[in-house]
């Protein structure tokens, strides 16, 4: 896998065959299960079911479609629209609810960085809270991305990574376009 | 060995005789995300309850406060989120209103047709939801798909499948596409076929009926007491419509009935929005075939509008006008104004207090289905447990709009 | 378009009326706060007025007027078809005697409808059933929709992480690291080669 692979799931746990191979495996398999928990609150409610009906079938072909509504027995945790401060200890509590091993995935811009409520009311994002492992930036983003996300979320289950990723567009814009960018560690 | 309570009159136990709390939470498969119930139950039966919104609020109308009129109308797809052509229509209709402007004929007919595909969706997401909520998960998937295809419409047209924001003050972003009238008499087919499935689906369903028929009824009465208004007050038997009574773009001109239910139960708020559908099919058949194919989409008035691209970039007065509008908002003259149009859920109301200046004074938004939960109380009096779900489900409490 | 129905209240009520206007076609009438309950009663109850429907009440600040805020309550009649508007200011620069009557006895939708301008606003209407917070949760101190109130002052019921806690960077800038992106799928345009999930370049 080149350079991004860099962390398995115990690092302190010793490098031998039965290791690495028992790891790839629980992260086969653990990727390959998610009982999800849609913590949905607002408009991406409305995408989150798109991405679950027949057109776009962004979960079942993942096994991620089972939900499970409680916290107990769920391990990725979709957040899924504005997280207002009232809904915040909610949030917190559910996600405290969860058992090792769990994921968040950030549905929607509201989510990943509280979008443009930057008001009295809106969490910033629910990193401020819960640790995240992958943001889904759209307002609302399409079901395609949001299969990304969970695609990029598999990828890191199975390596055990547990640094947040963003999705990404796939294609850049055009290419013509100037580009302002930062001079630090850019990729393509 | 025998039961230990043989022997044992029930009219001795100690039983427990306060009601049972219960927390129906803020995150709740069957809360539409954010309402939160706390009920006091005696056994299945619900003695109080009390219904707690807020978990959603945005801060809608305090961000209008902070930009343009023109920048309100990405908060305002966010309110009623399942129908947002209906808001941005509605709003724009506010303010022009207030600015005493008038849109060309060809716009009135292209917000009509968006607007009634908005309502169509509105309905379907609804019905199909409330179907889930029960145990049907399939037609909920077939109206969804069917949603799906009104969405391609929406996102040929303005890019966007959820929110678009693509009303203007003064008309609409872009103009239609040529391929929309053929795109709509497609679409309405198949969503109907669609409709028609899903009912055959469940309207003979003995467990979908009894679990709607006859539970929460509310009386004409007192539901306008409660202020509700549209699907679920037609429901109950009272025929206003924002459409019929106070026609506004071209309702007018098209022929559409009001359907109406009797008893004002859950059943009847279900059929009332299936049968709503099947009006706005007719609406947007009509709309289509009266459109306008050529003209103007948006008004000419450079105080409002925004001036062409190409003239933009060629004359002085263009540049300017475009500048100011963008930079310090169209100056809509001072005053206040209330409009109201039929919204998914009912009337929505927009009630806009100008300053003269860009920036709008105070956006108040009257949402349909504020009133609507707040008679959920009420409705869930003396119901069982269970009768909440569909109830809640039936009354189409929309998140963004309710808690704004 | 319903004149008629200003020209009631102006008979009926007289002083209390303290002004009309049917500016943009909406009929408006302001009210003084003590008379607020009963020109309600009489625009619900008399058979010629009849409005059984509130649709709407909200409030506005105006910090430069006194009294600074103004209830606003927009009635509709079913029967008659016809709407008003009634206004009217309470409450000083610090909010003293910021009253009214409630009308929940009147239309029981009003309810909500009040308790969201306490909440937000800070009015408090006098014989409401259950005058409290409905859209800030009641730990909230101020009213979010007054103009002093600065719109990006949160007072959050969870403390925020900080990045110690985090251990990852929270603030983050664009562009992010090659760790953090999306690995496959990317579309690289000079080359018109795509990333595969397994990191390396396919063609």
């Amino acid at each position: 896998m080149g350079e991004l692979r860099h962390v398995t799931l115990d690092p302190a746990e010793g490098s031998g065959f039965a290791t690495t191979k028992l790891n790839e495996l629980l992260g086969w398999a653990r990727k390959w299960s998610l009982f999800k928990y849609p913590f949905v609150t607002a408009c991406c409610g409305m995408e989150f079911m798109a991405l679950t009906s027949p057109r776009f079938d962004g979960t079942a072909r993942f096994g991620a479609e089972a939900p499970r509504f409680s916290p107990r027995q769920s391990d990725l945790l979709w957040v899924v629209g504005t997280i207002s401060q009232r809904q915040a200890p909610v949030l917190r509590r559910v996600y405290e609810q969860m058992m090792e091993p769990k994921w968040v995935l950030a549905f929607g811009t509201c989510a990943s960085c509280g979008g443009f409520y930057d008001n009295y009311t809106t969490v910033p994002g629910i990193d401020k809270i819960i640790p995240c492992d992958v943001y889904v930036p759209g307002c609302p983003p399409r079901p395609e991305a949001v299969i990304d996300g969970l695609m990029l979320l598999q990828d890191k289950i199975a390596r055990g990574d547990r640094t947040p990723g963003v999705v990404k567009p796939r294609e850049d814009p055009a290419p013509g376009l100037v580009q302002l960018r930062r001079n630090k560690g850019v990729s393509a | 060995m025998e039961p230990i309570d043989l022997d044992l009159d029930e009219n001795e136990l100690e039983l427990p005789t306060e009601p049972m709390r219960l927390n129906m939470g803020p995150s709740h498969p069957a809360m539409h995300g954010t309402v939160r119930i706390v009920l006091e139950l005696s056994g299945e039966t619900i003695v109080k309850s009390d219904v707690q919104i807020g978990y959603l609020h945005r801060g809608f109308e305090k961000m209008c406060e902070r930009g343009t009129w023109a920048q309100v109308f990405p908060y305002v797809d966010r309110l009623n989120y399942v129908s947002p052509m209906l808001n941005n229509v509605g709003y724009a209709l506010a303010v022009e209103k207030l600015c005493d402007i008038q849109v060309p004929d060809r716009c009135q007919w292209y917000r009509m047709i968006l607007g009634e595909l908005a309502r169509i969706s509105d309905h379907l997401t609804c019905t199909g939801a409330m179907a889930m909520e029960l145990g049907a998960f399939t037609p909920f998937l077939w109206f969804i798909k069917a949603r799906e295809m009104i969405w391609d419409i929406l996102e040929e047209e303005t890019g966007a499948r959820l929110t678009h924001s693509f009303g203007r003050i003064g008309g609409m972003a872009h103009p239609p596409t040529p391929a929309l009238k053929e795109m709509c008499r497609t679409a309405v087919r198949s969503v109907m076929d669609l409709v028609e499935e899903g009912e055959k689906m469940l309207l003979k369903n003995r467990i979908f009926l009894d679990r709607l028929e006859g539970v929460a009824p509310i009386s004409g009465a007192d539901a306008v007491a409660l202020s509700w208004t549209g699907p679920c007050l037609r429901a109950s038997g009272v025929p206003y419509d924002v459409r019929k009574v106070h026609p506004y773009l071209k309702y007018d001109e098209v022929e559409f009935d009001m359907p109406l239910g009797k008893t004002g139960d859950n059943l009847d708020r279900f059929l009332i929005r299936l049968a709503e559908v099947r009006q706005s099919v007719r609406i947007v058949l009509q709309a289509c075939d009266r459109m306008p194919d050529d003209g103007p989409v948006n008004c000419d008035d450079l105080r409002f509008v925004l001036p062409p691209k190409q003239e933009v970039y060629t004359t002085i007065e263009s540049t300017i006008a475009h500048f100011k509008l963008i930079m310090e908002g169209a100056k809509v003259p001072a005053g206040e104004v209330y409009s109201y149009t039929e919204g998914g859920n009912g009337e929505l109301g927009f009630y806009l207090v100008s300053d003269g200046s860009g920036t709008p004074y105070r956006v108040r938004i009257r949402p349909p289905c504020f009133p609507i939960t707040g008679g959920l109380s009420k409705l869930i009096q003396n119901a069982m447990l269970s009768d909440i779900v569909p109830t809640f489900g039936s009354l189409n409490m929309i998140g963004g709009e309710c808690d704004h | 378009m319903s004149e008629r129905v200003l020209e009631a209240l102006r008979s009926k009520f007289g002083a209390a009326v303290m002004s009309t206007h049917s500016l943009h076609g909406d009929d408006t009438a302001v009210i003084e706060p003590s008379a607020w309950k009963d020109v309600c009663t009489f625009l619900r109850n008399d058979p010629q007025m009849s409005f059984d429907m509130l649709v709407d009440l909200c409030g506005v600040d105006y910090p430069s007027r006194s009294p600074r805020i103004e209830v606003v309550l927009h009635l509709y009649s079913i029967a008659k078809r016809h709407r008003i508007r009634l206004k009217t200011a309470v409450g000083d620069e610090d909010l003293v005697g910021c009253e009214v009557d409630s009308v929940t006895g009147l239309w029981p939708g009003a309810n909500w409808f009040e308790r969201e301008v306490f909440d937000l606003i800070g009015v408090r209407f006098t014989g409401h059933p259950d005058l409290r917070r409905i859209l800030m949760y009641p730990e909230f101190e101020g009213h979010p929709l007054l103009k002093d109130y600065p719109a990006d002052r949160t007072q959050p019921l969870v403390p925020y992480r900080t990045e110690a806690e985090a251990g990852v960077p929270l603030e983050k800038l664009a562009p992010f690291g090659p760790d953090e992106g999306m690995p496959f799928g990317r579309h690289n345009v000079r080359s018109g080669s795509f990333t595969s999930p397994s990191g390396k370049d396919n063609n």
